[in-house]
């Protein structure tokens, strides 16, 4: 059952790399891969007699279809089929068959399914050609006639119909209920401080494209290579779709070129692919553009309000924390926006509201700590905000609020070693230095601004199976459906096997990647490690204790007399702790076991009750110096220090990537990214890499990570909770609150674009000393 | 992308035989000549540009920077933008151009991107690029939906009803500023163009950039003898520090008496308006007057003078105008060495 799926592609590290051991810097196993284009993505499998599909993408936000002029379309050279809501083939009829795992409350989007439209850019046909460059031309001269209805679009024209969210979306709490009088202890605060705080939409720019191709095996078995944070996700909303039984539908996803959320759920290049293959009955490809992926969800716009009070020692004596969010008109997508302000300090009185906005858009969709990167950006500007009110250190302010326990359910953390984290962060950035007053820094045309913020997530652990086949010849397969979204998945599975059966890292393969894999979940919430690697550590466990057991049973074995806990596994096989000399490698306990393979197999299931009992969460400071002209308003970022406390590290070098790139992703929202919407036409216009602007190398300056120790065996049985996320949260607002250090002006909407950072009129020296 | 005929050129003669010739011009979409491709290529998949004929100009020899008898610079039309940047003669006699070159697209682009497509590119405006709004730039008579909507990108000057659109070139705005001519040559022979005639405001007919005929191929552009080597700067404020267009920018150049006053100064704006913005009276005020904040502002609000937003874009005018300031400032101190990164290729 676990044997090697021959025809997947699945990396192994070079000859030679040789013994590893969990928390070391391992260089990727799938690097040589990706970088020499072996790797094959979702868009690059080839198929016979396959055929491309193009999609069409709607004009207007609200309305429906009044009808197709198709004739130019059909009559160009090549052209198969051109698949609309007219004509498409037989898909289920309720809701239910279209929730994906990760689905909010509502009624998802059903591509093609009718006339009706709900955003602006959804897809209202397909034309399947012979060639892509014939069906991207017919694509082109595809007429669509609309009968348009009026839209709303824009979220702060419509915050008067806020509504409470249906709380529905695995991962989500609503905010919990009030503690203490918030509105009451604000009043008698003798220190406060309001604020709104804006962020616009963003969209994830994964580099490879949204792509299916779905390859019909001749009885009609169809092989689908999808770009998914979920190979079974999909298999599972396919089958459910089009009503194909479970062993009709593989979904393999071996390679994948960044997600970050946006593959959490089945995008729609996947049911048109599928609706084509099945169609015509032959293997299909449908890739999207650049522009289109700017129609399949995005980073909700978002607009929050706080106040927080507190004594003249800093000591904080009330949060509230409003938070008012777009989502589309057929589902409540929803995050966890403004909890976060309950749980990272002490006090005794706070409130916590979140709203949503029923637009004409496409559903909102997770991406990179939702809801905490702009959420917990609030909150740490508030705090700041806070802090030169009190006239009073921003760090120090965090310290005297440090929350010993989670307050809202009363639990200690499993782990929390975030003072280590600011101890850690403050010392390698120079914090102490730093002097109190804005403007207190310069150098040439700029001032100089150090800011600091703290950033929390969830340590989420779900449940896994694994599956290992250990070979005589010492080589060791693990697998399980996981995915590897770019984030070093391959690596740290591996590096987990090898260590524990004492192999080099050259002998380990993980597959991964494959709907028939045993049970993983989604690749999101920075959970991958914690959960699926307790269940590889789980399996290597029982391939340990039964080639143990082979061994002690052998005809004079050494091991003859030795208890389990004598052992260790290293340096290719099993030897005595206290008498390394005393070994065997594992292909010599194979050979004179006579054993060809072992196989096992493992379910890992959270230890829940345990887990309940306490509040799991990862925690960063970050410290952050930026150079502002404000003559302009421009701002450059020169160096941000992250200490994270995130458990145990298994991957040190993809660990370190982690956490440096979303520093980048948050310099990137702090300065940069933003999708511009005409409301007028209900539409996102700047949908191309070169005016949707993220970070580029020429902006960021020096990162330094460090992590800090923690191990957390309550969260995981490996220690470990997970980097992805925590990165980016903070990053922001250690951004904005150095800015505020250069200049003395606090920028309280994302992002901090030049116009809102540059002085106004009258207010500056052009003429800064050069 | 609409399928296209493909004609590689042998020389000059060829290449404009080749854009005139029968079955070009067609309702769809005139021939267009292809060089480095960096924007025209995009412009075809989405759409934007659909030529029915494509000339490529890449076998000819238009790749030359030479030295002209007057004492200028001769620069190949076909010379790639970071070979041009990057010349010696360039670097040393114009580095203003040098800098402008640096500071547009990425190190890609600028390999790839030609000298003459440099003066040909299309606007950055949103709508201009998306077939599913009206644009008059791109589909004359349908009406800008830019105005009233997002502008942040848009004119402050020189625009029209018609068009707010910006011209998104870095390397243009030297150009004007150095007072380069533009070498044309068609069937009916050569001519030349001053630089401040070639690109044109928007008023009623947005869809032509530029007074080129659309029977005239770009050979060469030519540069003066070089006035301003000592003493210019180009200052680009943009969202991000590389690969954005200019919100605002602005290339200065000064010519200094020994005395240390100004004999002659250059101006030009660039993501101001619907070509690079210049105008001889801004210059006019600093001449023989000491390189002083007070003078550079009131040649910044002569450059400005009837400047106006879009309520978007307001900020574009007073940063403009400080930038103005900051350009002339850092010319007058010495035109600054290569930025980090730029020493080298």
């Amino acid at each position: 059952m676990n044997d090697l799926i021959q025809d997947l592609q699945s990396p192994v590290a070079d000859a030679g790399t040789g013994f590893v051991r969990v928390g070391m810097p391992v260089s990727r196993v799938d690097g040589r891969a990706k970088v020499t284009g072996e790797a094959r993505y979702a868009a690059e499998h080839p198929a016979h007699d396959l055929a491309y599909g193009v999609v069409v993408g709607s004009t207007i936000a609200r309305g429906s279809i009044a009808g197709f002029r198709l004739r130019e379309a059909l009559a160009v050279p090549g052209v198969v089929e051109i698949i609309t809501h007219e004509n498409r083939p037989r898909m289920r009829s309720f809701d239910l068959f279209y929730k994906d795992m990760t689905a909010p409350a509502g009624a998802p989007f059903r591509p093609l399914y009718d006339g009706e439209i709900h955003f602006s850019g959804q897809p209202v046909a397909l034309v399947v050609a012979e060639t892509f460059e014939a069906a991207r031309y017919a694509a082109s001269l595809v007429a669509v006639d609309y009968l348009p209805q009026q839209h709303e679009t824009n979220l702060m024209a419509h915050l008067a119909r806020s509504h409470k969210p249906k709380p529905l979306k695995a991962g989500f709490s609503p905010p919990p209920d009030e503690r203490g009088d918030a509105e009451a202890a604000l009043l008698a605060a003798p220190v406060r401080i309001e604020a709104e705080y804006y962020s616009g939409v963003e969209h994830h720019n994964p580099l490879e494209l949204f792509a299916s191709t779905v390859i019909r095996g001749e009885d009609g078995h169809l092989t689908i290579y999808d770009k998914t944070q979920s190979s079974q996700n999909s298999r599972w909303y396919v089958s459910r779709v089009f009503g194909l039984g479970k062993d009709k539908v593989t979904v393999r996803n071996p390679y994948v070129g960044g997600a970050f959320g946006s593959g959490l759920r089945p995008q729609y290049q996947l049911p048109l692919a599928v609706m084509a293959a099945l169609q015509l009955r032959r293997s299909v490809r449908v890739v999207l553009t650049r522009q289109q992926m700017f129609s399949l969800g995005h980073r909700p716009e978002t607009l929050q309000r706080i106040k927080l009070g507190a004594d003249h020692d800093g000591r904080l004596r009330a949060i509230v924390h409003e938070a008012v969010a777009e989502t589309s008109r057929y589902e409540d997508y929803v995050e966890v926006v403004v909890n976060w302000s309950g749980q990272l300090y002490a006090c005794d009185n706070v409130k916590l509201l979140y709203r949503l906005v029923a637009l004409d858009q496409s559903s909102p969709m997770d991406m990179r700590a939702p809801g905490a990167a702009h959420g917990v950006h609030a909150l740490e500007v508030a705090m700041d905000e806070l802090a030169w009110a009190l006239r009073l250190d921003p760090l120090e302010l965090r310290l005297r609020n440090y929350a010993e326990q989670d307050q809202m359910k009363g639990l200690p953390f499993s782990s929390k070693a975030l003072r280590d984290c600011y101890e850690q962060g403050a010392r390698r950035f120079g914090w102490a230095r730093r002097p109190l007053a804005p403007r207190s820094m310069r150098a040439g045309s700029e001032l100089v601004g150090w800011g600091m913020a703290t950033g929390t997530w969830d340590a989420m652990q779900m449940f896994a199976r694994a599956g290992a086949v250990l070979h005589a010849d010492g080589r060791l397969v693990v697998s399980s459906a996981a995915t590897d979204i770019g984030t070093g998945t391959y690596t740290a599975m591996c590096t987990l096997a090898a260590d524990a059966l004492g192999l080099r890292l050259e002998q380990v393969m993980f597959q991964l990647g494959d709907s028939t894999l045993p049970v993983a979940p989604i690749e999101g919430g920075s959970s991958h490690v914690a959960t699926v690697g307790s269940a590889v550590a789980g399996v290597c466990e029982k391939l340990r204790k039964r080639l143990f057991r082979m061994a002690r049973r052998l005809d004079n074995s050494p091991f003859a007399k030795a208890r389990f806990d004598e052992v260790e596994f290293a340096g290719g096989g099993l030897r005595l702790r206290r008498q390394p000399s005393v070994a065997m490698s594992v292909e010599e306990v194979m050979a004179a076991a006579g054993e060809a393979r072992l196989e096992e197999k493992y379910l890992m299931l959270p230890k829940v009750l345990k887990q309940k009992q306490y509040l799991r969460a990862t925690h960063s400071a970050v410290f952050c110096e930026v150079r502002v002209d404000e003559a302009f308003g421009t701002v450059r970022v020169t160096r941000v220090v992250s200490a994270v406390a995130a458990g145990r590290i298994i991957s040190a070098k993809t660990a370190r990537s982690q956490v440096s790139g979303a520093v980048v992703w948050g310099i990137s929202q702090a300065l940069h990214e933003e999708t511009h919407a005409d409301h007028r036409l209900g539409r996102f216009m700047n949908h191309n890499l070169a005016e949707y602007h993220v970070t580029v190398n020429a902006d960021v300056g020096d990162i330094d990570v460090i992590f800090v120790d923690e191990d957390d065996r309550i969260v995981s049985a490996i220690g470990a909770k997970g980097v992805g996320e925590i990165g980016i949260v903070g990053v922001a607002a250690a951004v904005c609150n150095a800015i505020f250090h250069a200049t003395g002006r606090r920028v309280r909407s994302t992002p901090m674009t030049p116009e809102k950072v540059m002085a106004p009129e009258g207010d500056v020296s052009v003429s800064a000393a050069l | 992308m609409t399928p296209f005929a493909y004609h590689l050129a042998r020389d000059p003669a060829d290449a404009l035989a080749a854009l005139t010739a029968p079955g070009g011009n067609t309702p769809l979409g005139a021939a267009s000549f292809l060089a480095g491709g960096t924007n025209l290529l995009d412009l075809m998949k989405e759409n934007v540009a659909r030529p029915m004929r494509l000339v490529d100009l890449n076998q000819l020899a238009l790749a030359r920077i030479e030295e002209t008898p007057a004492g200028g610079l001769l620069l190949g039309a076909l010379a790639r933008n970071a070979d041009t940047a990057y010349h010696p003669l360039v670097r040393s006699r114009y580095p203003l151009l040098s800098a402008a070159i640096l500071a547009g697209a990425s190190p890609q682009i600028r390999n790839m991107a030609s000298n003459g497509g440099n003066l040909l590119q299309r606007t950055r405006c949103y709508y201009f690029y998306d077939t599913g709004t009206p644009c008059n730039k791109r589909s004359p008579g349908s009406g800008c939906a830019a105005r009233g909507g997002l502008t942040r990108l848009h004119a402050i000057l020189g625009a029209s009803e018609h068009c707010i659109a910006t011209h998104p070139s870095d390397m243009c705005v030297a150009l004007a500023a150095l007072e380069a001519v533009v070498h044309l040559r068609s069937a009916r022979g050569e001519r030349q163009l001053a630089f401040a005639d070639f690109h044109r405001l928007p008023g009623d007919t947005p869809q032509h950039d530029n007074t080129m005929a659309a029977d005239e191929l770009i050979t060469h552009i030519e540069l003066p003898p070089a006035r301003y080597a000592a003493h210019s700067a180009y200052l680009k404020l943009r969202d991000r520090a590389s690969y954005a267009f200019a919100l605002v920018s602005v290339a200065a150049a000064l010519a200094l008496d020994e005395g240390g006053r100004i004999v002659s100064a250059r101006l030009a704006l660039g993501g101001v308006a619907h070509k690079p913005w210049r105008q001889p009276e801004a210059e006019a005020v600093l001449a023989g007057k000491p390189p002083e904040a007070a003078h550079f502002a009131a040649a910044a609000a002569v450059l400005l003078a009837g400047a106006r937003g879009e309520s978007v874009n307001d900020f574009k005018i007073p940063m403009a105008r400080r930038a103005i300031v900051r350009a002339l400032e850092v010319a007058a101190a010495g035109t600054p060495g290569p930025a980090c990164g730029e020493e080298e290729r």
